[in-house]
């Protein structure tokens, strides 16, 4: 019987039907699920990488030595581990290896809109484009399998648009793929000079090979209908391309790189016109342009955000679809009870500039929290700090702070603090530990003591790590705002690296119900409106606490001067 | 059945759930179907929607605008911010109670004094029909209640649809929401 599944969930049951052994991924949305969804199955071994490039590193550990393995990360995860895949594109595979990498159009929960294909084209992997849930499960397994016979690492290329829509799925037993043994082979993994270029002739050969066969592989097909217009796609692009453009021919890539010329030659052939849809770059656009073709796709759809039925349709003069009104926005808000709300509260109350990072505390550029001033990628908020101290002086460095939270602090944040320590700078960096890894949905980080399957792990240790690098290190409660506020002042004034840790878990943690806050004798001065707190509402008679959502955290009750603010007691 | 639809309400109402509820009773019933759904940072108290379609064979997992056959709103704006998908005549479910967003919230911006015409429209407090059943969590299934009245699947399949769902500690509370739901849905 079909079940119906979430496109990362299907990944998750063709890495089990592949005989997968082995997932190291770091989350991302919209990848994360994918992990998750493995680590169900206890014939996969799984875990929580600290970050991408240790996740590819590691699964390309256990390929060599002969399991079949995988690492899941959204698309600028791949940046970060593109150092390994660069080079394993040289050295190929001996399990199979597959990275499922999720692009973000329109970067529903992302910084930019980078486009994957452009990366596994520079690194020559080929990249395969599922386009519902039932492609996601079956291309997994076909992944696996032209992974070993063509001795590469793969991707699975997806989009939020696939990896977050569930449609019915047809499952199958799990395959026998057995450990193969591991045989030492400097050759083929020890990349010096004089073997890389040896393997890079093979990288060529084999690109050469995989277009040949493309055919018969079954990944790509041709569903002729009115001849008039051919349209060439990939992914959930064609779903649309199917709706919006019915009359349409279609050349649908599952295989989209590399491209079969072949296939592309023998469709534009039978094709008055021939036009890519693609979400991102017009990449095929242009290898097709290459090969001498007319085609067009760019000049319809444009490189931003995603595709879709109503897209496509007025790209090609249908009519125009309604727009949604303008209407307030209900932009996404830090929960209530969360401890970034207290520590923002802090930096904001002192003027400082932040540096800030990628997490829920992202959220702290908007109003009004707005005291985040730069999110550029993971880590970055330490290496920003230390820049601007070259820039502006050590007096800016007394006014400025690095915010970045546990999780990300372990991803990339480390090697930037040794920087700072041994470039003698005079920063102050705060790690928001809320002792899980928050905006993905709660994963396991080296610093939580607990790994993917919420078993006790051995725990990395924040300040003594911090200590080590030759940082000042203070360990402090941010809900305690006062002498957070005192801390970060002292450690402002201080010559060198200090590191402020903020120590609090996740309001999301914490499962107990705590009575919400109570209001009495409100003067409606609007100091607690400050907090940002979605449960704070502001009446002509003053705030109001909706008890729905206020989860007694307190905050507000220490802002009020009047204390006209009540907390306490808890109740189940 | 053919039946595009969208549900719209505020990260942590539970949208999700009832998303893949229909889903789920719709391949059981025999019908193709594709549900579109939102993760990660727009479920931290902002705007979430969800797709749900329904039909003999769904391509694009996304409602087109203007070709909704339903909207179900777990909060009033929402559902004003949603109207724009729903064909001339298609229908809206609404819990008529109010969560007011950050912009209004901060006195930047008013929430709409605004009612949905022209169209059938099922707006009912569906918070007190859930508070009254025993939880303040089911609004959701309140909401699954009334949208059951406007499909011919038989009532035993929503029930059974829910019991798949949701835990079973908490079971009796949804079916209790589900049933108060459909009475409210033919009231």
């Amino acid at each position: 019987m079909k079940k119906l599944m979430l496109g990362n969930e299907a990944i998750a049951r063709g890495a089990y039907e592949a005989g997968v052994r082995f997932v190291s991924s770091y989350p991302g949305t919209p990848s994360t699920e994918i992990t998750e969804f493995c680590s169900a199955y206890p014939e996969l071994q799984c875990e929580w990488a600290p970050n991408e490039k240790v996740a590819v590193e590691t699964a390309f550990g256990a390929s060599m030595a002969g399991a079949r393995s995988m690492s899941c990360m959204k698309h600028v995860g791949l940046n970060v581990a593109a150092d390994p895949l660069y080079t394993a594109a040289y050295t190929g595979v001996n399990g199979g290896l597959v990275l499922f990498v999720a692009d973000d159009p329109f970067m529903h929960s992302s910084q930019n809109e980078q486009d994957t294909r452009m990366i596994a084209r520079a690194a020559h992997v080929p990249v395969l484009e599922p386009a519902d849930s039932q492609e996601c499960k079956d291309f997994t397994r076909k992944a696996f399998e032209l992974s070993e016979k063509y001795d590469t690492p793969f991707i699975l290329r997806l989009t939020t648009r696939l990896a977050h829509q569930r449609s019915p799925v047809e499952t199958a037993d799990r395959i026998d793929a057995p450990v193969k043994p591991y045989e030492k082979n400097v050759m083929k993994y020890v990349m010096m000079p004089g073997m890389a270029r040896k393997r890079h002739v093979f990288v060529e050969e084999r690109e050469a090979r995989m277009e040949r066969d493309a055919a018969s592989l079954g990944l790509n097909r041709v569903e002729m209908r009115g001849t008039s217009l051919g349209v060439v796609c990939a992914g959930v692009v064609y779903q649309f391309v199917r709706e919006a453009l019915p009359e349409a021919s279609i050349l649908k890539l599952g295989l989209s790189y590399p491209l079969d010329r072949q296939a592309v030659r023998d469709f534009a052939a039978r094709v008055d016109k021939l036009v890519v849809i693609e979400e991102l770059e017009g990449i095929l656009e242009q290898e097709i342009a290459a090969m001498g073709i007319p085609v067009e796709g760019k000049k319809y759809t444009g490189r931003q955000g995603e595709l879709s039925v109503q897209r496509i349709r007025e790209a090609f003069g249908g009519e125009k679809a309604p727009q949604e009104p303008a209407l307030p926005a209900r932009p996404p808000v830090l929960c209530p009870g969360c401890p970034h709300r207290a520590t923002f509260h802090v930096l904001k109350k002192l003027r400082l500039h932040v540096f800030g990072d990628i997490g829920c505390y992202t959220l702290c550029a908007l109003p009004p929290v707005d005291s985040l001033e730069s999110a550029l990628c993971m880590g970055a908020s330490i290496g920003m700090a230390v820049g601007a101290e070259k820039a502006q002086g050590r007096d800016f460095a007394r006014h400025s702070v690095a915010v970045l939270g546990d999780s990300t602090f372990v991803h990339s944040g480390i090697t930037g603090l040794v920087n700072a320590v041994y470039d003698r700078s005079n920063i102050t960096v705060v790690i928001l530990d809320n002792r899980i890894t928050g905006m993905t949905g709660h994963q396991q980080n080296p610093a939580t003591g607990f790994d993917i399957y919420n078993q006790p792990a051995p725990q990395l240790n924040l300040e003594r790590l911090c200590e080590s690098i030759g940082a000042h290190v203070v360990v402090q409660n941010p809900m305690e705002m006062d002498k957070l506020e005192a801390v970060i002042k002292e450690e402002l004034s201080r010559d060198g690296v200090s590191v402020v840790i903020a120590r609090y878990p996740c309001a999301l943690l914490d499962k107990r119900r705590h009575a919400a806050a109570r209001v009495l004798g409100c003067r409606n001065c609007g100091a607690c409106m400050r907090l940002g707190c979605p449960a704070i509402e502001r009446t002509d008679k003053g705030v109001v606490i909706n008890a729905a959502l206020c989860n007694g955290c307190g905050l507000c009750v220490g802002i009020c001067a009047f204390g006209a603010i009540t907390c306490g007691g808890d109740q189940q | 059945m053919k039946k595009d639809i969208i549900i719209v309400g505020v990260g942590g109402q539970g949208i999700l759930l009832t998303s893949k509820i229909l889903g789920c009773l719709a391949l059981k019933m025999g019908d193709d179907v594709k549900v579109s759904e939102v993760h990660g940072m727009s479920q931290r108290g902002g705007s979430v929607i969800t797709h749900v379609r329904i039909g003999e064979n769904v391509a694009s997992p996304l409602v087109t605008p203007g070709e909704a056959d339903l909207v179900i709103a777990f909060e009033w704006l929402e559902a004003l911010r949603a109207e724009f998908y729903l064909k001339p005549d298609g229908a809206v479910i609404a819990n008529t109670r109010r969560m007011l967003p950050m912009p209004v919230i901060m006195g930047k911006a008013e929430y709409p004094e605004r009612q949905i015409t022209g169209r059938p429209v099922y707006a009912l407090d569906a918070q007190k029909i859930a508070e009254d059943c025993g939880s303040v969590r089911a609004v959701n299934i309140v909401l699954l209640g009334v949208m059951s009245t406007l499909t011919d699947w038989p009532q035993e399949a929503f029930e059974e649809a829910i019991a798949m769902s949701v835990k079973p500690a908490t079971l009796e509370t949804n079916l209790k929401a589900f049933r108060a739901g459909r009475q409210a849905g033919r009231s």
